[in-house]
């Protein structure tokens, strides 16, 4: 039986989150009313020219540095020639030759912790094309420009990737990136982030690649790997009946959960590309690169070493905190509040994530702030509350029964009993009401009493309302019952 | 009136000899009596005219008149004008009304100028005779069964019929000085950059420049200083100040370097032609400047680079014509193919079709370096002649074409065609700036001097042109077409 290398390189899309488009002043707002924001420039009237936005190529270059890639000096746009009814040049207007972003590498981390570094080819500068829309119009076609002159960035990555989880983990690693640059909202489900996936399998062992297959427009990770590993079963399927796989471009349909041929190479289009005239080469000098350097914020890479080295939290818990910016500043709002970096980890990543997902939420919306958990937290730090009560005071943070935990803590009365007559007193009361399971207790090797001891922590636990300290329950229970035996 | 040219209409105006309304009113009924023959506009807007000129009057009564205020003009039909159809000369924009005006026309309708209408062109620019426009031909009147030249040629019959004092025309190949030469009136192309292109209907971008085409060189130097500038909508416009090119002319011109290059006194070029523009020299050793000959020896790559670059740029720049959003859109269309390939056959002409193959196959893969990239690499060698020549000389002086006028119908050949635009088209390719100047005639058919200066020259390019209408008289002749009494 052969063995299969799969051979993987992502073409990422994102959408820059400039407030006008690429080479216009309309606005580049999701969601507005077809052709609301569609400008004489976007809409390709004739004697219009673009004008190129200043804060896409500033997006552009932080991309760029937060990936440790060359910045060549000019960059040069080109126009990519093709005739449809969302294109109202007749030309895309993108940069083939001359990048504004030249090699860099991504890290990406794996299931099992190991990391790999991927290399990025280039990224360049690019204009989005409307939107057909083919539904409503009976047997017409509709086109909506809204879209049209939307900056994207498009991030090319070297063949590196072997598997698709490894492409999974490098698309969340160039979200990661842009999300914390703050240069797209990385918003999937809108369009803002998508990619076009090259798969080809070869021989394990065989040096050359295979033929390529890419398929179009995947929009979000979950279809990243199932698109892979239809793709890769297909080439195998084929190859293995002894068949050839033609490079085309192919379409995943996510409800099929298949690939399917778009167009062969030989339908594919000679795009004619040439430099755009109307626009000047990008000239960039080092006072500007630098100046977006220092201003460049912390990276998740930077991150999770911060997180592991400084803040003491395990490879795991720094990975998961630094995988988006909103979770990283969530986190830090909490640390920074309750003063404890690893309690702060276990709520954000426990309680807190936990309940985000059962609701379906975004950290955004969640109804807790980072300074409401932080307080929280330092409750339970400093011993004013036990976790049990913390779980509940969370809970009343959530629905929004208080405003903070201090307020709903003085509600409930679930301030911690620390004063040990008080546990003394409970204790004695469960032991006089429980005779049956005393006399078990009595009874029991010596060594099966430690599992039994917990029946009694519960029930004092229970007359306390969940309010004593646990520690010292176990403490003095354990004093009281070996005193009875 | 009509004879006068744009600075003595602006005096008179001022002195109150007729108003701005009065002098509409007049060059209308002449369009109106006499572009049956001629053909020179597309579209004359009468009624927007005498809004215009009556708003021209009441600001010069209230003293808020400037140098512009009430002049009639016309502007070639490639320029973007809001609720007026923009054709370009074809049937593609038969039915096309911008919704917004074009930079230039903009800072002409704030200077006060009263526009008469569209002109006449040879479609989207592309042509020498202004035989391509979908309209018809246009004639000039020196002569009506010659071409006026092209693509401008509508624009520069109605300023030599005295229809309108001057007019816009644009420049890509020769646009403006050919048919200035070819009508006996003055033309300049500026230096690519120094006039926006923002709202001007593309052909070739990165040859593409308005200009003004009026009786004399301080016309010229009057519109220049009004459409001239910088502008944030032109990335390739440039930040830099605009002079008043009329208030620079008078410097005299004792001392001035002038070179005649050798290539553009070589075969091809009319005997006639060349002792018309030899005794315009003459002129220019009388005002006490010297001559000397230079060499521009990539000139005979200009028409071959020329034809690589421009169809390529066009090619893509006339896609935007699909019948998709706006423009002709042929009837029925049974797909979107069907619908591109008939509407783009139905709406361009032919010369129009040719460049966009020619273009289409220049940057196709395989023959985009032999043809496209050789092309710019020629481009830059063609710069470099005159960068070196302007070391020598402060400007170049020749014949704007080979020929005077040549009869409607005779250069079938596209070829042949386009080898008239010979001593033109390397100045669009260096960017630099080119001026045409009346110099004399042919059996009865003007010549045209035209003379070249180093970038952003137009100041020095005006005065050169400027001194010698002071001591000539070819831009004052008049054709005989048109005249009151004739």
């Amino acid at each position: 039986m052969m063995q299969w290398e799969t051979v993987i390189g992502l073409e990422v899309h994102v959408q820059l989150a400039t407030r006008s488009k690429i080479f216009s002043g309309a606005s580049t707002a999701f969601g507005a009313e077809p052709n609301s924001q569609a400008c004489a420039v976007d809409l390709g009237l004739p004697g219009v020219l673009p004008v190129l936005n200043e804060s896409a190529v500033a997006m552009a270059v932080q991309f760029g540095l937060g990936i440790d890639a060359e910045i060549p000096e000019v960059s040069i746009f080109d126009r990519k020639n093709y005739f449809y009814p969302d294109l109202p040049k007749g030309y895309q207007t993108s940069q083939m030759y001359h990048p504004i972003v030249g090699p860099g590498e991504v890290e990406i981390t794996l299931d099992d912790g190991e990391t790999k570094r991927i290399r990025v080819h280039h990224a360049h500068l690019e204009e989005d094309a409307g939107k057909s829309l083919h539904e409503d119009f009976h047997g017409m076609t509709g086109v909506d420009l809204n879209r049209a002159g939307t900056p994207l960035l498009e991030i090319v990555s070297e063949p590196d990737m072997r598997s698709a989880k490894e492409a999974a983990a490098y698309l969340k690693a160039i979200h990661s990136i842009v999300t914390y640059l703050g240069i797209s909202d990385g918003n999937m489900a809108e369009g803002s982030m998508r990619c076009d996936v090259n798969v080809s399998v070869r021989p394990k062992g065989q040096e050359a690649f295979g033929t390529r297959a890419e398929i179009k427009n995947v929009n979000s990770f979950r279809f990243v790997e199932r698109a892979i590993a239809f793709e890769v079963e297909r080439q195998v399927e084929l190859l293995e009946d002894g068949g050839k796989v033609v490079q085309e471009t192919r379409l995943y349909d996510p409800d099929a959960d298949e690939t399917r041929s778009m167009r062969t190479k030989e339908e594919a289009n000679d795009y004619r590309y040439f430099p755009c005239p109307d626009l000047l080469p990008v000239v960039l000098d080092d006072a500007y690169v630098d100046h977006l350097r220092t201003s460049l914020p912390e990276l998740p890479a930077e991150k999770r070493a911060r997180f592991q080295g400084e803040l003491g939290l395990s490879a795991y818990d720094a990975g998961v905190l630094s995988a988006t910016r909103a979770m990283a500043d969530f986190f830090e709002g909490v640390k920074d509040v309750c003063g404890d970096a690893k309690l702060a980890a276990n709520w954000v990543q426990g309680e807190f994530a936990g309940r985000l997902n059962k609701e379906g939420l975004e950290i955004a919306s969640s109804p807790v702030s980072a300074t409401q958990l932080g307080e929280l937290v330092a409750r339970v730090k400093d011993e004013t509350i036990n976790g049990k009560a913390a779980k509940q005071v969370f809970a009343a943070l959530w629905d929004g029964e208080g405003d903070s935990a201090d307020a709903i803590i003085e509600a409930r009365g679930l301030k911690q009993v620390t004063d040990t007559g008080a546990i003394e007193a409970m204790i004695d009361q469960v032991i006089a009401d429980s005779p049956v399971q005393i006399a078990q207790y009595r009874d029991a090797e010596p060594d099966k009493r430690g599992k039994m001891i917990g029946y009694f922590v519960g029930q004092v636990m229970k007359a306390s309302r969940g309010t004593a300290n646990p520690q010292q329950v176990n403490g003095l229970l354990k004093e009281k019952l070996d005193a009875l035996c | 009136m009509h004879d006068m040219t744009l600075t003595e209409l602006a005096r008179a105006l001022e002195a109150g000899e007729f108003t701005s309304r009065q002098l509409t009113e007049s060059l209308l009924a002449r369009v109106e009596r006499l572009d049956g023959d001629l053909n020179s506009f597309i579209s004359v807007t009468a009624e927007q005219a005498l809004a215009a000129a009556d708003a021209a009057d009441a600001a010069r009564g209230r003293g808020e008149a400037g140098p512009l205020t009430g002049l009639p003009l016309a502007l070639k039909d490639i320029f973007c004008t809001q609720d007026v159809r923009t054709s370009c000369g074809s049937k593609m924009l038969d039915n096309f009304v911008a919704p917004y005006d074009a930079h230039v026309v903009e800072k002409l309708k704030t200077a006060g100028t009263v526009s008469l209408g569209k002109t006449n062109m040879d479609e989207f620019a592309m042509g020498s005779s202004n035989e391509n426009s979908y309209y018809g031909p246009v004639k000039n009147p020196w002569d009506l069964s010659a071409v006026p030249g092209g693509s401008s040629g509508g624009s520069a019959a109605a300023v030599a019929a005295g229809l309108v004092p001057a007019a816009l025309g644009t420049d890509t190949g020769g646009s403006i000085r050919q048919p200035a030469a070819f009508c006996g009136i003055t033309g300049l192309k500026p230096t690519y950059g120094r006039v926006s292109r923002y709202g001007m209907v593309a052909y070739a971008s990165s040859l593409d420049q308005a200009g003004p085409m009026a009786r004399t060189a301080e016309d010229c130097a009057l519109l220049l200083s009004a459409i001239a500038g910088h502008d944030l909508r032109d990335s390739t416009s440039v930040a830099r100040g605009v002079p008043d090119y009329r208030a620079e002319l008078g410097a005299s011109l004792s001392g001035l370097k002038i070179g005649l290059p050798k290539e553009y006194f070589g075969d091809g070029l009319d005997p006639a032609v060349e002792s018309a523009i030899r005794e315009a020299v003459k002129v220019y050793e009388s005002l006490g400047a010297t001559v000397q000959e230079v060499s521009l020896p990539h000139t005979h790559h200009a028409i071959p680079a020329y034809y690589v670059i421009a169809p390529a740029e066009a090619s893509s720049n006339l896609s935007r014509y699909d019948g998709v959003r706006f423009g002709h859109r042929c009837d029925a269309p049974k797909d979107l193919e069907d619908l591109y390939k008939r509407s783009r056959a139905e709406g361009f002409g032919d010369e129009v079709k040719r460049r966009i193959l020619i273009g289409t196959h220049t940057l196709s893969e395989g023959f985009f370096d032999a043809y496209y990239k050789k092309a710019q690499q020629v481009r830059r060698l063609i710069r470099q002649d005159f960068m070196d020549a302007f070391e020598q000389v402060d400007v170049l002086m020749g014949p704007s074409t080979p020929t005077p006028a040549f009869d409607l119908g005779a250069n079938k050949d596209p070829v042949s065609m386009y080898l008239q635009d010979i001593y033109t088209i390397a100045i669009n390719l260096a960017g630099i700036p080119g001026i045409s100047v009346p110099a004399g005639a042919v059996n009865g058919r003007p010549v045209g001097l035209q003379i070249l200066g180093p970038h952003f020259a137009e100041s020095q390019l005006l005065n050169v042109a400027h001194q010698f209408q002071q001591v000539t008289d070819w831009h004052q002749q008049r054709p005989a077409f048109g005249k009151e009494n004739a």
